[in-house]
């Protein structure tokens, strides 16, 4: 029976009450470890589609008569539009219309959580930034469109810019109220401490860079609005539209099949969603608006700079008493100020707890979810911390982790927690140490360094799904679900498979439309496995059952008996074994169809994914240049339902966290507040001669209070340790302490200057020189 | 407009566009062969990456007027083992820069079957994957004929 609950639920860190039907979850687990099908390596059923390069992105949707959009932003980080003549883009040949301030609509209210960020996005007088959207124009060729946007005239009232997030948080120029939180006494346990040790660390401004930029299509049928857009949230983005231009919600399709990235920058339909739906109504047709890869870098969202200023006091037996952090988040022009001192508040056993964060209201590109937001920078503040903490006390970095090991989430228990057994699989990589040091010179020297992680990823209600099964045996999932390229179609099947007790090639998933398919959750915060997955199990389950009933009425015996197992009826005296295709067969027409409801959260219980990456590096003193050489990454987050796919999940996260650590930034002109680093030249990201070996290794314990499945999400989590186990390792290979990313060449020999200082200093005190 | 006459994937076609447009432009708007894609159009991405007479090329900053020579799309590559490679080592995520990791793959075992992880990075340094998908091309590279 459904059953009305109020319940909390958690999107990417943030909390809001609601109201939630949820159906009772009576599927008991399965077993752990590898089953059939579920725990075993499958590639991607979608893969040949994507690499033969035959799968239909937005980018790819032309339809007839589609004309192409080009918007008109500002060139000032803070200004009104004065005066605007459009005339001159609308007598250019093949411009179709074009549209002003006040034009396409703006959503300037957070309903939900889920419907994340959805500020700023329409086109407005007052420009935030340098990159807002003022105007746009729609015509037969692109090239025709951005013509008509450079003949548009404008005459702009600049107005004050606010840059420096110290200067916002001093003038009460903020995204959000601040977020104080405390337990114990902090200034009585730091006066008490034997050892406090204090730094502020600064992290950068990092753009998600998704390959496939920000785009939708848009296509007005009669009163129908259809959408095709590379989102991360369906259902987020049709609720938005609706909301926006007062339709019911049953008059927008949104479709997305397959998309080229989003990494939490994709979760809203944001202006060129309203812009292209806005101009497809004045035209008559169809209507395309793509950002350009410029475009993108300055106004389709980043992971914001943070300031962390940070204490922490330990007792000399290593007992950390009490944790201290002023956050402030440089949020922009919108977005929200996301959970850096999460990691404080939540990771070590401390009774003395003190948060205060701030989200800096800047006339600065706006800041969107970048996977972990918050935990990350917050990760690499804390765990740094922690490792100049064990250097002051001469206690071993894993030991002091262990000592200070969080039983409870402050009070709260926690759904499953196996960060020990993490630690465990660590230590053979950690006891490598020794040997990674011995193998240093005279200009490269080497060492290992290590972080602990925590985030959330429990997914939760509601979430559907439906499995329609014909007289043919062949079983399909139907769940307007996305997959982000996180081979979450090719999980999904696999739970089917493994419920239904078919073959996975036996199981297709038809997904990416919301005309097609019951609500399906959100693809962020790493919550799409374990929200869908259940979701698609009981669905399978449901139509097992009618499978089941069939069969015992075709063979005259007990439903009890009868099982489905690859593929075949069979009872449990052995007496039946017939292909399941035989069973249905009888079917013709008729289908059985399965549906399934996402079960509710453990209640009173904290649901978060844990881990640990350890590192080798070595670093060149004479150059500053870093070499990440090895990275070992461990993580707990329940059941792992494709080892194969999960490994790539590792992988990537690694690989795009060393790129946030060492490469990346998104400069902006101090003097105007326009973005410096407008192209993929100028912004560095990773390439495959800059990946270390990856060592990727799982608890894989399900959660036994989470779910029928007792998964949580991987997309986050390998993200949030990497950038603290870099500079940690660095720390042990060179004695430099780095407190800011990115850790280019300049930071670095920054640091080993400053590093060679303080044992001068050390020395002339007589004092042994810490390495 | 201007006339333009283009060998693509071993089939020849006539075309009329104006002096100025891109090699993935022709091969997108006006062919739609969209297994090229463009995710940067400045030259610095490789998504875009076609072969001309088997080297690699950059189709979104090179002109449709200029190419002299046999055009090779990931569409002309479907068969090729390494596909297969691909889909089995799991070197796909979102997929956006595969059929360009593709192409330029294939120019690369083409000229040298066997080529060491080194080779490997130095030949498919120019082509970016933001999901990081990097270990399992070069696992797929490595093992593209097993």
């Amino acid at each position: 029976m459904a059953r009305l609950i109020r319940t909390e639920k958690e999107v990417e860190g943030r909390f809001e009450e609601v109201w939630i039907v949820v159906e009772e979850d009576p599927l008991e687990q399965w077993p752990a470890g590898p089953l059939a099908v579920v725990g075993r390596p499958a590639p991607r059923q979608d893969a040949p589609l994507r690499v033969r390069g035959e799968a239909r992105y937005t980018a790819d949707i032309k339809l007839p008569g589609m004309l192409h959009a080009a918007v008109l932003r500002s060139p000032h980080a803070h200004a009104r539009v004065k005066r605007i003549d459009l005339a001159p883009a609308l007598a250019l040949p093949g411009v179709r219309a074009a549209i002003g301030p006040g034009e396409a609509h703006t959503f300037r209210v957070v309903e939900r959580l889920s419907v994340q960020s959805l500020t700023a996005a329409g086109l407005e007088e007052e420009a935030g930034y340098a990159g807002a959207a003022v105007a746009a124009v729609a015509a037969d060729t692109f090239a025709q469109a951005r013509a008509g946007v450079e003949a548009i005239e404008v005459e702009w009232e600049e107005l004050e810019a606010v840059l420096d997030p110290d200067e916002a948080v001093r003038r009460e120029l903020l995204t959000d109220e601040p977020r104080r939180s405390e337990r114990g006494d902090v200034e009585r346990a730091l006066a008490e401490a034997d050892v406090v040790v204090e730094a502020t660390y600064r992290t950068q401004s990092v753009l998600h860079n998704s390959l496939e930029t920000h785009q939708a299509v848009c296509e007005w049928q009669g009163d129908t609005l259809h959408v095709y857009i590379s989102t991360q949230f369906i259902w987020g983005v049709r609720q938005a539209i609706a909301t926006t231009l007062g339709m019911p919600e049953d008059k927008v399709r949104v479709v997305c099949e397959f998309m080229g990235g989003g990494f939490g920058s994709k979760n809203s339909p944001d202006p060129h969603t309203f812009i292209a739906a806005e101009l497809a109504k004045r035209t008559g047709r169809p209507v395309r608006c793509a950002l350009t890869r410029r475009e993108e870098h300055i106004s389709a969202g980043n992971r914001n700079a943070t300031i962390q200023r940070l204490r922490a006091g330990a007792r000399s037996d290593g007992t950390i008493v009490a944790l201290d952090g002023e956050f402030t988040n440089s949020v922009g022009w919108s977005g929200w100020s996301a959970g850096t001192e999460g990691p404080m508040r939540m990771l070590y056993d401390c009774e003395n707890v003190r948060t205060v964060t701030y989200g800096a209201k800047l006339n600065t590109p706006p800041m969107k979810a970048f996977r972990a937001p918050g935990f990350v920078e917050g990760t690499f503040g804390l765990e740094c911390l922690i490792d100049e903490l064990a250097a002051r006390l001469e206690i071993d970095p894993l030991e002091l982790r262990r000592r200070n090991y969080a039983n409870s989430n402050d009070g709260t228990p926690f759904s499953s927690k196996n960060l020990e057994a993490c630690y465990r699989l660590a230590e053979p990589h950690w006891e490598r140490r020794h040997e990674v040091r011995s193998r240093s010179d005279a200009v490269w020297k080497r060492g290992v360094g290590m972080a602990s992680q925590i985030w959330y990823g429990g997914g939760g209600p509601p979430s559907y799904a439906w499995v329609r099964l014909g007289s043919h045996g062949r079983a399909a999932v139907i769940t307007a679900m996305q997959d982000i390229g996180t081979g979450t179609r090719t999980a999904m099947a696999q739970i089917a498979a493994e419920e239904l007790g078919l073959p996975l090639e036996h199981v297709e998933v038809v997904l990416g439309d919301s005309a097609r398919g019951p609500y399906a959750s959100i693809s962020a915060g790493s919550s799409t496995l374990p929200s869908m997955g259940p979701a698609v199990r009981a669905a399978a389950a449901d139509a097992k059952r009618q499978v089941l009933e069939i069969a015992a009425q075709r063979y005259d015996l007990e439903e009890h008996v009868l099982d489905i197992r690859d593929g075949m009826v069979v009872s449990s005296d052995g007496n039946l074994s017939t292909p399941l295709e035989e069973v249905v067969g009888v079917l013709d027409e008729a289908q059985i169809l399965g549906k399934g409801a996402r079960g509710p959260n453990p209640t009173g219980m904290s649901v978060l994914t844990f881990g640990v990456h350890v590192v080798e590096v070595a670093v060149d003193v004479e150059t500053g240049e870093v070499v990440v050489e090895r990275v070992a990454a461990i993580h707990d987050v329940g059941r792992i339902v494709n080892p194969l796919g999960a490994s790539s999940q590792v992988e990537g996260g690694v690989i795009q966290g060393i790129g946030h650590t060492l490469s990346e930034e998104r400069l902006l002109d101090p003097e105007t507040g326009r973005v410096l680093t407008t192209s993929l030249d100028a912004y560095r990201m990773p390439t495959i001669a800059d990946v270390p070996e990856i060592v990727c290794e799982f608890v894989d314990k399900p959660d036994e209070h989470l779910t029928n499945l007792g998964s949580k999400g991987l997309g986050e989590p390998p993200i949030v340790p990497i950038a603290a186990a870099i500079a940690n390792a660095i720390r042990d290979a060179t004695g430099a302490e780095l407190h800011e990313l990115p850790i280019s060449r300049e930071e670095m020999l920054r640091a080993l200057r400053e590093a060679e200082q303080r044992a001068r200093e050390q020395e002339k005190r007589g004092a042994p020189a810490a390495v | 407009m201007s006339a333009l006459r283009l060998t693509i994937n071993g089939e020849e076609h006539m075309l009329d566009v104006p002096v100025g447009t891109s090699l993935a432009h022709v091969l997108r708007e006006e062919l739609g062969l969209t297994g090229t894609k463009v995710a940067c159009d400045e030259g610095h991405c490789g998504a875009c990456t076609v072969q001309v007479d088997g080297v690699p090329r950059l189709s979104c900053i090179t002109l449709a007027h200029r190419v002299e020579g046999e055009v090779t799309t990931i569409e002309g590559l479907r068969d090729h083992p390494l596909v297969d490679a691909f889909v089995r080592t799991d070197a796909v995520q979102c997929g956006f820069c595969t059929p360009g990791q593709v192409v330029s793959a294939a120019a690369l075992v083409a000229a040298n079957p066997q080529p060491t992880p080194e080779e490997i990075r130095h030949a498919m340094a120019g082509n970016i994957c933001r999901c990081g998908t990097y270990p399992k091309i070069e696992e797929a590279i490595l093992t593209w004929q097993d």
